[in-house]
């Protein structure tokens, strides 16, 4: 599922623009291959971010992944629900799975985030 | 798949693809991680009610002869003499040093002939040892017989009633650990052990490989909707953790003694002789160098095979298990320590990406099942 109002990153990360804030999670895509998430780190209010660089941690049993943030600027809000409902990545990663809501620093950055047809090519030729 | 590293496929390859299995490379072999239910519905499954993983990747090696018995007695630690007709046994093997050469299932079908089923890992070095150690013993002969079976792990409270759908033989009469062989099990000739690998009730089935499919199949459609799911190795991973039972390559390697590992009632000093006797000896009269102890995560993070441990600001041991526990709902760990500080309670360090994150040791198993009514 790759929904059409989203932008994405080529490390499977989705981005809501509102403005000049961005909602991000993980896609659809990304939870399927991780499995099973049963922890979530996200960053705290305030923490600075830069695009291309992690700024959260998703696990599932068997694995650690980073998250990116696709943009840069200043974390306004995390989904603090994730804590002890991780499996909520899993179940609704573009609505209750939210993780992280940028402030952004550069709004241009979004230019070199894929629409959703660019993430489908993506995907269709295996995610990478 | 290039020759140099190709993997191996148990009978059930096919049947795990066309089930949604996600195959990974282990030990050598191309098995499922997990099915789309995931590892957390799989685990929950088999303690719930009951779970089918194909566990024939299992090293198989068949020892025959009249040297037999004297060659088993010499390899393992367990003492063949304390079970009966049909007891399957657990048992340590060790080198000389007393380090762990790997940890097996002794099953005896006869006076002059044992199977022995091995981590699959292991399965070369092993029959290297125990080929070695037979040319002592006369007349003994040591066969690899992996690829002639294949073998189901069925295990959860559900497995014996969904396996009694299958079988004109009365489970009831096979308490933990024992076997029969020759049964009949969806019309396939089976030796059926009440053995397993989850903490949880179960059956370890061995039939041969070409009836794999049939097998699997059989028990499947025997099961009501829901009762069973066929479960991958993420799933048998943290079973096997929360009921703290041993993985070789973690707790268990050539260093590690099983009296550190915590497996000394499987340890017979007792008996005359055997490999690793007289370490194992000085050792448990010395004093144990380390011990293994599990503990549960206080700060928020999981604890990972390999992480460093702390206490007093010093390193003290490595994880050698550490999960997600889904049937205890916590992030737990086992460690090698130091024996002073594996009281219950005590407060360590668990080293997750940089960070030091609080920890206290506690009680092992981590998870027990209610007992079987």
């Amino acid at each position: 599922m790759i929904p059409d109002d989203l932008r994405y990153s080529r490390e499977h990360e989705w981005a809501r623009v509102e403005g000049n804030r961005v909602t991000v999670g993980i896609t659809d895509f990304a939870q399927h291959e991780l499995g099973d998430v049963v922890f979530v780190e996200l960053p705290d209010p305030g923490d600075e971010v830069k695009a291309g660089e992690s700024m959260a941690t998703v696990e599932s049993v068997k694995s650690v992944s980073d998250v990116f943030a696709p943009v840069s600027g200043k974390v306004v809000a995390v989904n603090d629900v994730l804590v002890n409902e991780p499996e909520k990545v899993n179940d609704a990663p573009y609505t209750d799975g939210w993780m992280v809501v940028i402030e952004m620093s550069n709004p241009r950055e979004l230019d070199d985030l894929l629409d959703a047809e660019g993430y489908r090519h993506l995907v269709e030729a295996g995610g990478h | 798949m290039d020759q140099s590293t190709s993997t191996k496929r148990t009978p059930l390859y096919q049947w795990h693809l066309a089930h949604g299995g996600r195959i990974i490379e282990f030990g050598g072999w191309e098995l499922p991680v997990q099915y789309e239910a995931g590892i957390v519905a799989e685990h929950l499954q088999v303690r719930q009610k009951a779970g089918l993983f194909d566990v024939s990747h299992m090293g198989k090696v068949m020892v025959r002869g009249a040297g037999a018995a004297d060659l088993v007695q010499w390899l393992i630690t367990n003492d063949l003499t304390r079970y009966g007709p049909g007891q399957a046994l657990y048992s340590p093997m060790c080198w000389p040093s007393g380090g762990v050469v790997d940890d097996l299932l002794v099953y005896p079908l006869g006076p002059e002939q044992y199977l022995l089923v091995v981590n699959a890992a292991n399965t070369d070095k092993d029959m290297k040892w125990i080929t070695e150690q037979a040319a002592r013993f006369g007349s003994v002969a040591v066969d690899n017989i992996t690829g002639t079976y294949a073998q189901a792990a069925l295990q959860g409270p559900r497995a014996a009633s969904v396996l009694q759908r299958l079988t004109g033989f009365p489970l009831q009469q096979l308490d933990s650990y024992e076997f029969t062989d020759g049964v009949k099990v969806a019309g396939i000739d089976c030796l059926v052990s009440r053995t397993g690998y989850t903490g949880e009730d179960g059956f370890e089935i061995y039939l041969p490989a070409a009836e794999g499919e049939r097998l699997w199949d059989a028990l499947m459609a025997a099961a009501e909707p829901g009762e069973l799911l066929p479960c991958g190795l993420g799933a048998r991973d943290t079973l096997r953790f929360e009921a703290r039972m041993p993985l070789y390559g973690q707790e268990l390697d050539d260093d590690t003694t099983p009296l550190e590992a915590g497996l000394g009632r499987f340890v017979r000093l007792d008996k005359a002789a055997f490999s690793g006797r007289e370490a194992l000896l000085a050792e448990k009269e010395g004093g144990l160098r380390k011990k293994l102890a599990g503990f549960r995560m206080v700060d928020r993070g999981i604890a990972r095979h390999g992480y460093r441990v702390f206490h007093d600001g010093q390193p003290v041991g490595v994880v050698t298990s550490g999960s997600f526990a889904p049937s205890v709902g916590e992030n737990l760990g086992l460690a090698y320590l130091p024996p002073a500080l594996t009281e219950l309670g005590t407060t360590l360090y668990v080293e997750v990406r940089g960070k030091l994150l609080a920890a206290e040791v506690v009680r092992t198993p981590f998870y027990r099942p209610a007992p079987r009514g």
